[in-house]
């Protein structure tokens, strides 16, 4: 054959050409690998980046610092004096995200159970395309009908003072995670081996005590991961809580009274704001809060994944 | 590009040594050593697959490596194209000498020796393209591409895979559409079309049915001479059948290696005698 | 009582009829319910927005440019920067989301922290609030690399403004989970024999990749940007600063400008609207439009997924 079995070759050859063309797309390919972990650090570094002012610039110090978040009961950053107070941002996030925990992880886990354990096939083949449709809704459309219908409908019902509350924007978003809930646990149920409902079934156990005993329990970190899925969703997600929670800034532990949230504070005054101002980078700080709350349940999301598949795999 | 199959590749490397016997007894291979292992180990991470392995294949021959599950044959095999780079935590010591480069020296053009040194697979694994397609890939994979040059090639490659005559006049269709004796031999039609100088065959006819057996079989004697043949097999009779030297191996060990017929009438070790009177294995 | 003293075991005789579970009955009927519900409110979601909506989207609607305070007219330019915008994410994000799933899926050693890192990038990537991508498009690309760009060609404020390719690559970056995780599937459904095959020929990985992994893979591909289009043209907390606009008088012609956009039209008439009554028509076509919009993507999205599994299985 004309060709070595070693290199290098003559550079003008053929092959030598091919091996420098292999390197450079190996290269090419794991810069895109790269730029998953490029842009993750890039978020972390720029949204910490501008919130860094409020722990390290006494100029910011002055407006807006770490101890003054908790000093004050209000959040009125636009003002004579701003007032930058954490703590009804803070109740009204954990409102709306407890409404809807309460709302959506009920719901789902029982209809993935139904899905998985009960249905018969028709159903499930008109349960699975609701959900995926569900899925679907982009959250300003999920929001839009929070605001427009909703809202005036759960009035009605509670006869509530507010049209734009914590309950009705919790609903909303419980609407919203339900989709993401719903398709873990379900696939966290429907993994779990058939031998394992078939025993149970055959000691005499009826359909829903197997579901009950068997097969919730062998999928519970899935479903565990699922239901912590959706609590990221909640805690982050910005559009129906904007639209639907009257984003009025009240500490309180009424469900009928209007909330403010993290994610909803800076949409809505970020626009506004003058760069480099306190404002600006006590935003940019809620938003590393938000990052890193979402993170760590993520983090523990990835873990219960991984019990369960450790589970699976010795089980 | 051309391949040049006109000129004789030059050999290097020396004879394998021979046992001290009385001239009469022992046959002296005619053949230049096409492909040797020196003393090669190899590691899945703390198992130790291979032990100092030792094996010279002279060239234009078929040589059969046998032994039960287990005993490294296929990892033996793997290793002579250095397939076995693939799989992650491999750790090997030692040479293997092919047409008298180490091919796991550093600087190694790995891509040139898998196409001198070609393999076919315990199932048959055509690519999901039309018969053509599939004898064509490596010749346009080395740049071949006009379908000009490539016609005679994949026509010469089919009927040397003894293929030609079943396939002619339906080229273009899926490759998926043969039979599993006809997509073995379309495997072998195109590890052909590359014109490797040695084939590494993995059991390629487990996975058949026995007439298409008989058929690998036949093809195998055919291609031997104009190439080197390494089959791993479990069928002893078919070892019996087709190899001039067979190398019988045993955890990771290579226990005996010698002529074929004097392996499975006299062999030197006992155990091989075990294995092949069927007390093991 | 026998006369051991035992007491004795209740009668062998099956019992007459069903003995009615109540418990199990309760808990299918409670789960079958909350399925209902579910199912329910799709319905009524979907249905509100159809009957209220469907009047309104003509092609007149479609295709024009709304008038008097978005009261009447339509809103094409909406829907002109709707496409703009995913079409410039899908062009940033494909070459990078294909080509980080063929380095995972045939280059990358698998136990090496480089190749976990970049798995734990995706997987994290994903959880990142909407929102947060929206100040990261803020801070990096406009603050950072457009103010570095205006200041290395001498510009006043060109770059370092919310434009139509910063909130297409902020999209991008939202997206690129997705888009890696779909094409890594798809690559896995071809069989590893193929690839050995291919490289046993003396073919070099990428020729592998290129001729063999790539083709058929592709439909994988093509759902992975099909979702993220969906997702693109739905999400709006990302481009609310980077870049969306409510009423442009001129549509969008170069990266720079700003844009109109279905999801931010729909946010902004639905909640600074001054005349909510009279905006209603026009707020429910646009929501209709986007739903219809996503639902064909999703849904398109579905089925090559579906095809996608069948040949997985077909295998075996």
């Amino acid at each position: 054959m004309s060709r070595s079995l070693t290199a290098p070759d003559s550079p003008t050859s053929v092959r030598a050409r091919q091996r420098v063309r292999e390197l450079f797309i190996e290269w090419a390919l794991r810069a895109c690998a790269f730029s998953a972990v490029a842009g993750l650090v890039l978020i972390v570094v720029f949204v910490f980046k501008e919130a860094w002012p409020i722990l390290s610039d006494p100029e910011i110090q002055k407006e807006a610092s770490l101890a003054g978040f908790f000093a004050t009961p209000l959040w009125q950053p636009v003002g004579e004096v701003p007032k930058y107070g954490l703590v009804p941002l803070l109740t009204g996030t954990v409102k709306v995200v407890l409404i809807a925990m309460l709302f959506a992880v009920p719901l789902s886990v029982l209809a993935a159970v139904y899905s998985s354990e009960f249905a018969p096939p028709r159903v499930r083949e008109v349960l699975k395309p609701a959900i995926e449709m569900l899925a679907g809704i982009p959250s300003v459309v999920m929001g839009f009908f929070a605001l427009m219908v909703l809202a005036s409908w759960l009035q009605s019902v509670t006869h509530s003072p507010m049209r734009l509350n914590a309950l009705t924007a919790g609903i909303a978003l419980g609407l919203g995670i339900i989709p993401t809930i719903f398709t873990v646990a379900e696939d966290a149920l429907r993994a779990v081996p058939k031998s394992f409902r078939e025993a149970s079934l055959g000691l005499g156990a009826s359909a829903w005590q197997t579901a009950w005993h068997v097969s919730l329990p062998a999928a519970s970190a899935g479903v565990g991961a699922g239901v912590l899925l959706g609590l990221g969703r909640a805690v982050g997600e910005t559009m129906i809580v904007l639209m639907a929670s009257g984003n009025a800034a009240i500490t309180s532990a009424d469900p009928f009274d209007s909330v403010r949230t993290l994610s909803a504070s800076i949409a809505a005054e970020l626009a506004e704001v003058v760069v480099g101002s306190a404002h600006y980078s006590t935003l940019f700080f809620l938003g590393a809060l938000l990052f890193t709350v979402t993170f760590l349940i993520n983090v523990a999301a990835g873990a219960f994944v991984e019990r369960l598949r450790k589970r699976l795999a010795g089980a | 590009m051309t391949l040049d199959t006109s000129q004789p590749l030059p050999v290097h490397g020396p004879r394998p040594k021979l046992p001290d016997r009385e001239a009469s007894d022992v046959p002296v291979p005619p053949a230049p050593t096409r492909l040797a292992a020196r003393e090669f180990n190899l590691y899945y991470g703390t198992h130790h697959a291979l032990k100092s392995v030792s094996l010279g294949i002279p060239s234009g021959s078929v040589t059969a490596i046998i032994g039960p599950s287990g005993c490294g044959k296929s990892t033996l095999l793997r290793s002579f194209n250095r397939m076995n780079d693939l799989i992650p935590g491999v750790r090997l010591m030692g040479q293997m000498v092919v047409s008298g480069h180490d091919v796991y020296a550093p600087g190694t053009d790995v891509v040139e020796l898998r196409r001198r040194v070609g393999m076919v697979f315990q199932r048959p694994n055509p690519f999901p393209k039309s018969i053509f397609e599939n004898v064509a890939f490596g010749l346009r994979m080395l740049g071949v591409n006009s379908r000009a040059e490539l016609s005679p090639r994949v026509e010469q490659s089919l009927r040397r895979a003894a293929l030609w005559d079943e396939v002619r006049d339906r080229l273009d269709r899926s490759a998926l559409q043969l039979s599993g004796g006809q997509q073995q031999r379309l495997c072998i039609a195109r590890c052909l079309a590359v014109e490797p100088e040695i084939i590494l065959m993995d059991e390629p006819a487990s996975a058949l049915d026995p007439t298409a057996t008989v058929r690998i079989e036949e093809l195998i004697l055919e291609l031997k001479g104009r190439y080197t043949i390494v089959v791993v097999t479990h069928n002893m009779q078919q070892a019996a059948r087709i190899s001039d030297r067979t190398a019988f191996m045993l955890q990771g060990e290579l226990v005996e290696h010698d002529d074929t017929r004097r392996v499975f009438t006299s062999p030197r070790e006992k155990l091989t005698e075990d294995y092949i009177t069927g007390r093991f294995g | 009582m026998s006369a051991v003293g035992l007491p004795a075991l209740p009668s062998a005789a099956m019992p007459r009829g069903r003995r009615l579970d109540w418990s199990g009955a309760g808990f299918t009927l409670l789960s079958g319910l909350a399925a209902a519900l579910i199912v329910l409110m799709v319905v009524v979601i979907l249905g509100d927005v159809l009957l209220n909506g469907w009047a309104t989207v003509t092609w007149e609607f479609l295709a024009g440019a709304p008038r008097e305070g978005m009261t009447k007219g339509g809103i094409f330019p909406a829907i002109y920067g709707t496409l703009l915008l995913v079409v410039l994410m899908v062009v940033a994000l494909v070459p990078f989301g294909v080509g980080a799933a063929v380095w995972l899926h045939l280059y990358a050693r698998q136990d090496s922290w480089f190749t976990k890192s970049v798995r734990f990038a995706v997987h994290n990537l994903a959880g990142v609030p909407s929102i947060v991508f929206g100040l990261f498009g803020l801070g990096f690309f406009i603050q950072f690399i457009g103010r570095e760009m205006d200041r290395a060609m001498g510009l006043d404020v060109v770059w370092g403004q919310p434009a139509l390719m910063w909130a297409s690559l902020t999209l991008a970056l939202l997206n690129l989970p997705v888009v890696i995780v779909t094409t890594e599937e798809s690559l896995r459904t071809v069989a590893r024999d193929q690839r050995e095959a291919s490289l046993a020929l003396g073919a070099t990985r990428w020729q592998t990749v290129r001729h063999l992994l790539l083709p058929q893979a592709l439909p994988g591909i093509l759902t992975g940007a099909i979702l993220a289009v969906a997702r693109g043209a739905g999400e709006v907390a990302p481009i609310l600063f980077t870049g969306a606009a409510y009423f442009l008088p001129f549509l969008p012609k170069a990266p720079t400008d700003q844009f109109m956009e279905l999801g931010y039209h729909v946010f902004v008439l639905a909640t600074q609207s001054p005349d909510v009554d009279a905006t209603r028509p026009l707020l429910y076509g646009t929501v209709l439009v986007l739903l219809a919009l996503t639902f064909l993507l999703n849904l398109t999205a579905i089925l090559l997924r579906s095809r996608l599994r069948a040949r997985l299985l077909g295998r075996g």
